[in-house]
């Protein structure tokens, strides 16, 4: 069986974000990058595949990112993935995601991946789009939003998330992709050894322009720091007077401290 | 302008967020017209053509139907866009009508901005307008930013929708409820939630101290949740509760909108973040900047007294 795992490198949503000098994306100076949260249990769910069916499947991580992807590309081969491929697309952020599911289609079309795990969305973006488009250009069937995965021969149970906590359960028999939502699984904390290991995988390396020549369908007019809309008190300073003036305020603006 | 907005039906009722398409297309000024997967018995209050697929022939969930039945309708109706509910149905069905048009998608639109669509990035720290470039566009749209003025009216022309063939590469088995509630955040007139800031499970307790404190419930965000820290009948959120108590107290949380969808309805609402930046802050009456495990013990040793 052969799996493939996209990955996204995100900035650390705990970050300031500030609109680069285009206004069309953010100033990557300063900010932390990390794998994607969603991928990350796109990652697990690879790896306990690969577990349950002893070890038979080959796992390839791919993603599209500049040179610092290559740091979230070796957390997932840490993690449990066979082999990667980095394309290498220093305008990445000027594509939108019917651009980046085109590259990851056209990779994935000749390589005859039985099943194909992406995150629901990403954090910086979130559009929920390219698991989908991916699925539909390589003609496979595809369900999103999991939180619960089985296999059993060739077919696979999945259970999707709904609003108010109700899940809805269908089978679909592989080639298939699926989009993983947070709480699917616990994915692990990749150990020093397999750190080690990972260093030896390969990652073999592409450039965007080897693979699709796509336009883009959507594009950014612009970005900003939304509007505050007056937003209530804000309380800084020493922990003790923090204290008091909120205890002040509970008092007299709420019933429930007397 | 012409939309096409895409009615939800789920386990036999027509969803209300449908008539936020219908505000939304109000709100861009568009002439609309609808399609629903349902049935004739839960039919949208809604003045036009409403194109009708028979949920119990084409399943509630079949995506690869329902998306031929969309292509259908955008067939007759030539709309310029094509309007879901950014829901697990909306999310997962928009992508697939985009590729089939070869039409740009713009996800979880939260406002208008003089043509243009405005979206939220990093946990809407961000925003950023988009305009499609395609001649034909998707849109979905965040559930909750366009609300209906009044109370819904009108009665659908229905017209038939019909495939001739019902394969489908999903079978859809069945939905599972959602889990029993061990308790009702519902009637607490005082939450205490614990988000991911608290930093470990060990740290919960220290959270649950100040909602007895207060004489209230602990609450939760998802990833505390998911991390099996505290049990799922207390997530607050989309997909746990929505609650309205008289005081809210948000320890380590961002306010996502998944959570806020949850809480924001809460008289009062007080958030502890050492991000000043961090989106709760947009709701919060008061945000103390301060670590959460210095501030709250801090603050529970006071309520005591
Ligand atoms: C002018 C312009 C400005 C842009 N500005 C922004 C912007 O403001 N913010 C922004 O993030 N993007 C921007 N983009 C596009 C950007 O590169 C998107 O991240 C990209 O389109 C993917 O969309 P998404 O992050 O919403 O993916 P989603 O559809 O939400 O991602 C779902 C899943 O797809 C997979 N995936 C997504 N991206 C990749 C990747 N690069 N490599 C491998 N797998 C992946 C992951 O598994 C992920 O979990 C811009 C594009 C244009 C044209
Ligand atoms: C379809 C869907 C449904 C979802 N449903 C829900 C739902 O029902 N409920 C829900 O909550 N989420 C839900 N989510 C997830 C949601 O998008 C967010 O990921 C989640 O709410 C984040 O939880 P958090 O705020 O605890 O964590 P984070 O976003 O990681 O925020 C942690 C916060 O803690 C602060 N912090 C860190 N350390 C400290 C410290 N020492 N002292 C003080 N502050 C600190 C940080 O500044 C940050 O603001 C859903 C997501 C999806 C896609």
């Amino acid at each position: 069986m052969k799996i493939l795992v996209c990955i996204k490198q995100v900035p650390d949503m705990e970050s300031r974000f500030r609109p680069n000098g285009e206004k069309t994306w953010y100033d990557e100076s300063d900010l932390a990058f990390r794998m994607n949260e969603y991928d990350e249990y796109a990652v697990e769910q690879a790896v306990q595949l690969k577990e349950q069916l002893g070890g038979e499947p080959e796992i390839t991580v791919l993603s599209i990112g500049p040179e610092r992807t290559v740091e979230a590309i070796k957390k997932a081969l840490a993690m449990g993935g066979d082999r990667a491929v980095h394309i290498r697309d220093d305008r990445y952020y000027q594509k939108d995601p019917w651009q980046i599911a085109s590259m990851i289609a056209s990779y994935a079309k000749g390589e005859g991946f039985d099943l194909i795990f992406t995150g629901m969305q990403s954090q910086d973006r979130g559009s929920a789009q390219v698991g989908v488009i991916v699925a539909e250009l390589l003609g496979v069937s595809c369900a999103t939003t999991l939180v619960g995965f089985s296999y059993d021969g060739g077919t696979i149970t999945v259970k999707r998330e709904l609003e108010g906590g109700i899940k809805g359960v269908a089978k679909l028999k592989l080639p298939a992709l699926v989009t993983c939502q947070l709480g699917l699984n616990t994915p692990r904390y990749p150990t020093l050894p397999n750190i080690m290991k990972a260093k030896k995988k390969e990652i073999a390396s592409l450039t965007a322009a080897e693979l699709t020549g796509e336009a883009e369908l959507t594009a950014t007019a612009a970005i900003y720091p939304p509007a505050k809309k007056g937003g209530g008190l804000v309380l800084e300073g020493e922990i003790g007077a923090q204290v008091d003036r909120l205890m002040g305020i509970l008092k007299e603006k709420t019933a429930v401290l007397r | 302008m012409k939309a096409l907005l895409i009615g939800e039906y789920r386990q036999g009722k027509l969803l209300d967020t449908t008539y936020e398409l219908k505000a939304f297309a109000d709100r861009l000024g568009a002439d609309s017209v609808m399609l629903l997967v349902g049935s004739d018995s839960e039919l949208p209050k809604y003045d036009g053509t409403l194109y009708l697929a028979d949920a119990a022939k084409y399943g509630e969930y079949n995506p690869d139907q329902h998306k031929q039945l969309v292509l259908q309708a955008v067939e007759k109706e030539n709309p310029d866009c094509i309007v879901f509910v950014h829901s697990s149905y909306g999310w997962d069905l928009a992508p697939r009508v985009a590729v089939a048009l070869k039409a740009g998608q713009v996800s979880e639109i939260v406002a208008l901005n003089e043509g243009a669509y405005e979206v939220n990035a990093c946990n809407a720290k961000l925003r950023r307008t988009v305009t499609p470039k395609s001649g034909r566009c998707v849109l979905t749209i965040q559930a909750g930013a366009f609300t209906p003025s009044g109370e819904p009216q009108g009665t659908p022309q229905p017209e038939r929708l019909e495939l001739s063939g019902t394969a489908s590469a999903i079978e859809f088995v069945g939905y599972e409820a959602a889990e029993q509630k061990g308790v009702d955040l519902s009637k607490a007139e005082v939450i205490v939630s614990a988000g991911r800031g608290v930093g470990k499970k060990d740290n919960v307790p220290v959270i649950a101290a100040l909602a007895s404190a207060l004489g209230g419930e602990l609450g939760a965000s998802r990833p505390v949740v998911d991390a099996g820290w505290v049990d799922h009948s207390h997530q607050v959120g989309t997909t746990g509760q929505t609650v309205s108590p008289k005081l809210y107290v948000a320890c380590g949380i961002s306010g996502a909108i998944q959570h806020l969808a949850g809480m924001k309805k809460a008289d009062f609402i007080v958030a502890i973040n050492k991000d000043k930046d961090a989106p709760i802050g947009e709701i919060a009456d008061v945000l103390v900047v301060a670590d959460v495990m210095q501030f709250v013990p801090a603050f529970t040793a006071k309520c005591a007294r």
